[in-house]
């Protein structure tokens, strides 16, 4: 393959790289006061990423020597993160902009589209990853710019802790990984995840799993479960989510995951698919245990981003129950799954941005949220639908999405499993029912500001419907995507 | 003779030396630092002794990389440094807790 036709696989990312060099020079020719030009440039940007996947990006196979891959998961992966992307780039103006802290342009930044862009451009790497190097690198681009993401508010001192925690734990999963990938290249030969699955299918054949690749598969898998915030690498979740900005949040909590967990499929499955009896079991222990924390931990929360964190270690956990079966429908079902979650967990994101008092600053206690459905309904209903489908009620769409996981891990002979994780499902609705039942039933709170922005009440009401009833619609569409994503990996 | 084994032995020390650091050190971010340089020095001991072991190439690449990741590591990192005395006036472990829970 010539070296043209490797760069016109990587298009995608060749565009989301470029464009952000270019809007890095428009932010700092023309200053702070490009910045929403610049977002919406940015959301341009993914736009014009996301449709050059439909060419030879979507599926046109290896690229750079076996570096690289462009497959239909891939593809589906990079979708979900452009869209959680480019929310994250919408929401954004607004909120930094009220906060005027920092000057009559308050913190609204020209920087923080570009690091968004830089951003996608690793997670895409993550997913297309074939090779150690492209996991390393990808994961890593992304690492630092979640660090500079997470403390974004310079002048708030949260804001400066959540970053300097990410980094630390961050920085120490990474040696993690990068540990785990010395040992699996030592004792495999190879850093190709093909070269590794024929290396450890000789390894299974031969007696059993040696020990040097079985600690590098330990570690590698521990530096991802850290990525996804999986329990028992969850610690660092609830204070990120409670320190960074909220649109920072949200995009943490959508974003990224998808790209994680995409390298986790692609990992375990591409690379370690022989070795499967090794790393099931860390699989169930890891999805058991966040499901059970995310449920016991949400519940004594007080500060919404807070809850939402144990949320999404809760829900991350479920996913993973679709991975430990292990089968192409277990993979389908997880990718079905992260694009659910998406949904769900950007529009509560979107909601958490509307709670703030008459003067505009944010407010995040979970007690403010009372009488909600008497001064805004609309927000009330929506904020109710998404902790309904986070809960996995019927008839919304997060049933599907768990029906889907448990689904695939009973084929596979894992009923137990999903017999506890259903039983857990029903202690994590508590938490959510009790958001609803202070909306709905508890005396009102002083009222928030009223709603000003068109665009987030806009996507708050498409991301309502999305996962509403009405989302089944979709279903079928979802089905074929995430089949066809899953047949790439087997 | 010096084998494979005494460079696994040491980059194998040198990691857990850098975990440690990081886990027990209570007194300065900085410290926390350079025990992720000490990390990311483990592993690299550990790619090169893999690749000269081997005789293949691609450990040494992924050193080059692992330097260069880790050098713009310590630069992002030294900024959130930088950016968090500012608003604390101090930088020891102990003082990151304004999050807890």
């Amino acid at each position: 393959m010539t070296y043209a036709a490797s760069l016109a696989l990587t298009l995608p990312e060749m565009i989301l790289a470029g464009g952000a060099l270019v809007l890095l020079m428009i932010a700092a020719f023309a200053g702070d006061r490009s910045a929403r030009a610049v977002h919406w440039l940015a959301v341009a940007l993914i736009a014009a990423a996301g449709l050059a996947l439909l060419g030879p990006a979507g599926n046109g196979g290896d690229a750079f020597g076996g570096l690289y891959r462009a497959d239909p998961f891939a593809a589906f992966a990079k979708l979900l993160i452009y869209v959680a992307a480019a929310v994250s780039l919408a929401m954004a103006p607004d909120f930094f902009a009220r906060d005027t802290t920092g000057g009559p342009q308050g913190q609204l930044r020209a920087e923080y589209p570009v690091l968004i862009l830089l951003s996608a451009v690793g997670m895409g790497m993550m997913v297309s990853a074939v090779d150690l190097l492209t996991l390393y690198v990808g994961l890593e681009l992304q690492n630092l710019v979640a660090y500079i993401l997470a403390s974004f508010m310079r002048n708030n001192t949260r804001s400066a802790e959540a970053g300097l925690k990410y980094f630390v734990l961050s920085a120490l999963a990474s040696g993690i990984l990068l540990y785990g990938i010395s040992l699996l290249y030592g004792f495999t030969a190879t850093t190709g995840f093909d070269g590794i699955a024929a290396a450890v299918a000789t390894q299974v054949e031969g007696g059993g799993l040696g020990a040097g690749t079985l600690i590098g598969l330990v570690f590698l898998l521990a530096g991802i479960a850290f990525k996804i915030a999986a329990v028992p690498f969850h610690m660092w979740t609830p204070d990120i989510y409670e320190g960074s900005p909220t649109p920072v949040t949200g995009f943490f909590a959508s974003a990224p995951k998808v790209a994680a967990m995409a390298l986790f499929v692609r990992v375990t499955v591409e690379a370690l698919g022989p070795a499967t009896d090794a790393w099931r079991q860390i699989i169930i222990f890891a999805a058991l245990a966040s499901i059970l924390l995310g449920a016991f931990g949400a519940i004594g929360q007080g500060n919404i981003k807070r809850m939402l964190a144990y949320s999404s270690i809760n829900n991350i956990g479920f996913a993973l129950i679709g991975l430990a079966a292990g089968t192409e429908a277990g993979v389908a079902a997880v990718m079905s799954y992260m694009a659910i979650y998406i949904a769900m967990t950007l529009g509560s994101f979107l909601v958490v941005l509307q709670m703030r008092d008459a003067d505009g600053r944010p407010i995040e206690t979970i007690a403010s949220l009372s009488g909600l459905s008497q001064s805004r309904r609309g927000l009330a209903a929506a904020f109710a639908i998404f902790m309904f489908s986070l809960a996995g009620i019927p008839p919304l769409l997060g049933f599907w999405a768990k029906f889907l996981v448990f689904d695939a891990a009973v084929a596979a002979g894992l009923w137990p499993l999903a017999a506890i994780g259903i039983a857990a499902s029903v202690i994590s609705a508590f938490y959510y029912l009790k958001i609803v039942k202070t909306m709905y039933f508890d005396d009102p709170a002083p009222a928030y500001a009223p709603a000003n922005s068109v665009l987030e009440g806009g996507l708050i009401a498409l991301a309502a419907t999305a996962v509403s009833p009405l989302g089944y619609f979709a279903v079928p569409a979802l089905g074929v995507v995430t089949a066809s994503a899953a047949r790439a990996l087997f | 003779m010096i084998g494979l084994q005494h460079y696994l032995v040491v980059g194998a020390l040198l990691f857990v030396l850098g975990v440690f650091g990081i886990l027990f050190n209570r007194k300065n971010v900085i410290i926390v630092l350079m025990a992720i340089e000490l990390i990311l020095l483990a592993v690299n001991i550990n790619l090169i002794a893999f690749s000269a072991y081997l005789g293949d190439l691609v450990g040494q690449v992924f050193a080059m990389f692992v330097l260069t990741v880790a050098a713009g590591e310590a630069a992002v990192g030294l900024a959130i440094v930088v950016l968090y005395f500012r608003g604390r006036g101090t930088i020891a472990v102990d003082d990151v807790n304004r999050m807890k829970g």
